[in-house]
């Protein structure tokens, strides 16, 4: 007879009530982006209706919240993924006396607590007189995202060997062909990945986006203001599709590379 | 482009080169030429320079001084891509990113060349591996890899064509086999081919002009046979095949040949023979041109005999034996015997004296190392 055991059933319950902490909220939101709630709350279930999510952008904060929060993410990690490659390569091909310093500097960004990057960044453009609105959002997150872009694409450059564009050249390309040919799309991957969570780090961020945005509102601001006098269901609505989203994309590339895999191995 | 690429090869002449590194001298006083469509090899123990050689030829690297010109004219300042050059790399560089077709036609597509792709797989089909042309380099052996690389450079018919010890990472039955092939494709593309190894067998065999290269310079060059017969410098001596050295000063010359002493003995070369014909000089001869004696020979003057010493080791290592003798004041002879099966078997500690004809003997420019000073 099976003597019955507390030890074996341990880690399953506990893996259990892990996941379903974490998932909760998630299903929260997802949930109750389907309430058909009349009044500026959402917090009681009152039936089923796929009105917000058709009709998102009917109130019209949200929409425009969202699209700042788009826009300021895609210039940033623009500017972060362009700057950040080439410091990466910079910083890994080029011996030069700043070296060390600007490792340094590029980390510092990452351990600086963000409410004292942010106020700090505030008083900074404060003094130099230039107005809290897109530019200074931009640029703070420019600042936070460049390092992130840095370690990444430089990991991806350690990689690389020299060899490969001394080839390149050899084989009659010149300086830009062989950056364009051999350097860009071996470190494709690398870049590629660094803009992604460039993108996600600056879509998030709320409290150095709070000091320096002035009156430009984005979509983690819209949630904290609208939080306190009960968050609209079309809020959970746009935290589902980024959710969605997010977990689309990280799908689409497993599924890309095992496919990869397979025909290599195919051949 | 202005880069003018000749249906044959191009001479290369290197005058003068110098490479400094930071606290380094990599390359000093470095002259070579080779002629158009010859098969040069450059032999050297590692860190030599031979690397360094290539990549100044390739424009990889800068020369701290000289002049490098191909077919005439000078490139010393012209920049990699403008140089008709193309370089098999140690490591082979393929391109990962790029199908094994995509890699070979990299250089054809640089230079805008018509029909790139067919011209690749017949590059490709030259190397037998036309059968991989839609494959990634990381999907192939060490092997086929190389011939890739090999196929990626040729297919540009190059004025000169630079390998650095391609055949390397291979074992020994395939290396054998690439050689015959290199070679071969060598001889069928006229090409230049400037070949960096330092497997001596490797060079010897396959081309018409080794040169040996030590510390950053070349000490001596010439067909595989004349280096061989008549190495110059100690260093060559030892590095090309095996050789015993006798230093002593000279104390006998004639119209024909000069003898130096050493230990009690006489030891001759014809003087067409040596390099230094006054003072301290080293005079060596090879281990198969020596025989060895059970009482002493005495024999003309056409001959040389040290002896009597003691045999010290016998290796047996298939077609000849190695015997090494121990003469005192002289030291050790080396004395290969072919192993014929006629001569009377020979045990260690015998006495026996060891002779070689004149005409066999080399005369060196310098010292053997531990010589040099007095
Ligand atoms: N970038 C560099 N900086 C400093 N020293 C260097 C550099 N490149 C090469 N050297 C030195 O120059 C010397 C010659 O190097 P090179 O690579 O030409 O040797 P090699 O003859 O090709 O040797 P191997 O047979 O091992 O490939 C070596 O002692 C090496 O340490
Ligand atoms: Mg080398």
């Amino acid at each position: 007879m099976k003597r019955f055991s507390i030890g074996k059933l341990t880690l399953p319950v506990y893996s259990f009530l892990a996941m379903a902490f974490m998932l909760i909220p998630i299903v929260y939101t997802i949930v109750f982006s389907f309430n058909n709630s009349k009044q500026r709350t959402n917090t009681q279930w009152q039936g089923f209706t796929l009105d917000k999510w058709l009709g998102v952008c009917n109130k019209p904060d949200v929409c425009s919240a969202l699209g700042n929060s788009i826009f300021i993410g895609l210039v940033s990690t623009l500017i972060a993924t362009i700057l950040g490659t080439a410091l990466a390569i910079g910083l890994v091909r080029y011996r030069f006396r700043a070296r060390a310093l600007v490792n340094l500097a590029l980390f510092l960004p990452m351990a600086t607590p963000e409410v004292v990057l942010g106020a700090g960044l505030a008083g900074l453009f404060f003094n130099a007189g230039v107005g809290a609105g897109m530019v200074t959002v931009v640029i703070a997150h420019v600042v936070f995202c460049l390092s992130f872009v840095v370690v990444t694409v430089k990991a991806r450059v350690q990689t690389l060997d020299p060899v490969l564009e001394e080839a390149g050249r050899d084989l009659y390309a010149n300086p830009t062909q062989v950056f364009w040919k051999i350097t860009f799309p071996l470190l494709l991957p690398g870049i590629i990945s660094a803009a992604l969570l460039s993108f996600s780090l600056s879509f998030d961020d709320f409290i150095i986006t709070y000091f320096n945005s002035g009156s430009v509102e984005t979509f983690p601001k819209y949630i904290y203001v609208a939080a306190a006098r009960g968050v609209p269901a079309e809020a959970n609505v746009i935290a589902s599709a980024v959710f969605i989203a997010a977990i689309l994309i990280v799908l689409i590339t497993q599924i890309n590379g095992a496919v990869k895999r397979k025909r290599m191995l195919k051949k | 482009m202005a880069i003018d690429f000749k249906p044959s090869g191009a001479d290369l002449e290197l005058i003068d080169v110098r490479k400094d590194f930071p606290g380094f001298t990599a390359l000093e006083d470095m002259d070579l030429h080779i002629p158009a469509g010859e098969f040069f090899a450059l032999l050297g123990p590692s860190g030599c320079g031979k690397t360094t050689t290539l990549r100044i030829v390739a424009g990889l690297e800068e020369p701290t001084a000289g002049k490098v010109l191909i077919g005439g004219k000078d490139i010393t300042n012209t920049k990699p891509h403008e140089r008709p050059v193309n370089t098999v790399f140690q490591s082979y560089a393929l391109f990962p990113h790029m199908t094994i077709l995509e890699n070979v036609a990299f250089g054809l597509r640089q230079r805008k060349i018509e029909d790139p792709l067919k011209k690749a797989m017949d590059a490709l089909n030259l190397v037998e591996l036309g059968y991989a042309a839609e494959r990634r380099p990381q999907q192939l052996s060490g092997g086929q890899q190389q011939r890739v690389a090999l196929a990626r450079a040729l297919v540009n018919r190059p004025a000169l064509l630079l390998l650095d010890e391609p055949l390397g990472a291979l074992d020994l039955k395939l290396r054998r086999q690439m050689q015959i092939e290199l070679k071969a494709i060598q001889m069928e593309v006229g090409l230049t081919f400037l070949h960096v190894t330092h497997d001596q067998e490797e060079a010897m065999d396959m081309a018409d002009t080794v040169a040996v290269m030590n510390k950053g310079h070349i000490e001596q060059m010439g067909a595989p046979e004349a280096l061989y017969e008549r190495p110059k410098t100690a260093f060559v001596s030892k590095f090309l095949g095996q050789s015993n050295l006798f230093v002593g000063s000279i104390v006998d010359s004639n119209k024909e040949s000069l003898s130096i002493e050493v230990g009690g003995h006489k030891i001759t070369v014809p003087k067409d023979r040596a390099e230094k014909q006054t003072g301290k000089i080293a005079i060596g001869v090879r281990p198969e041109k020596t025989t060895f004696h059970r009482s002493n020979p005495k024999l003309s003057s056409d001959h040389v005999v040290v002896g009597p010493g003691e045999i010290i080791d016998i290796r047996f290592t298939g077609v000849s034996n190695q015997y090494l003798i121990a003469i005192p004041n002289v030291g050790d002879v080396t004395v290969f015997a072919q192993n014929v099966g006629i001569s009377p078997v020979i045990e260690l500690g015998e006495q026996v004296w060891v002779s070689w004809k004149v005409e066999h003997s080399f005369g060196l420019s310098d010292l053997p190392a531990g010589n040099e000073d007095e």
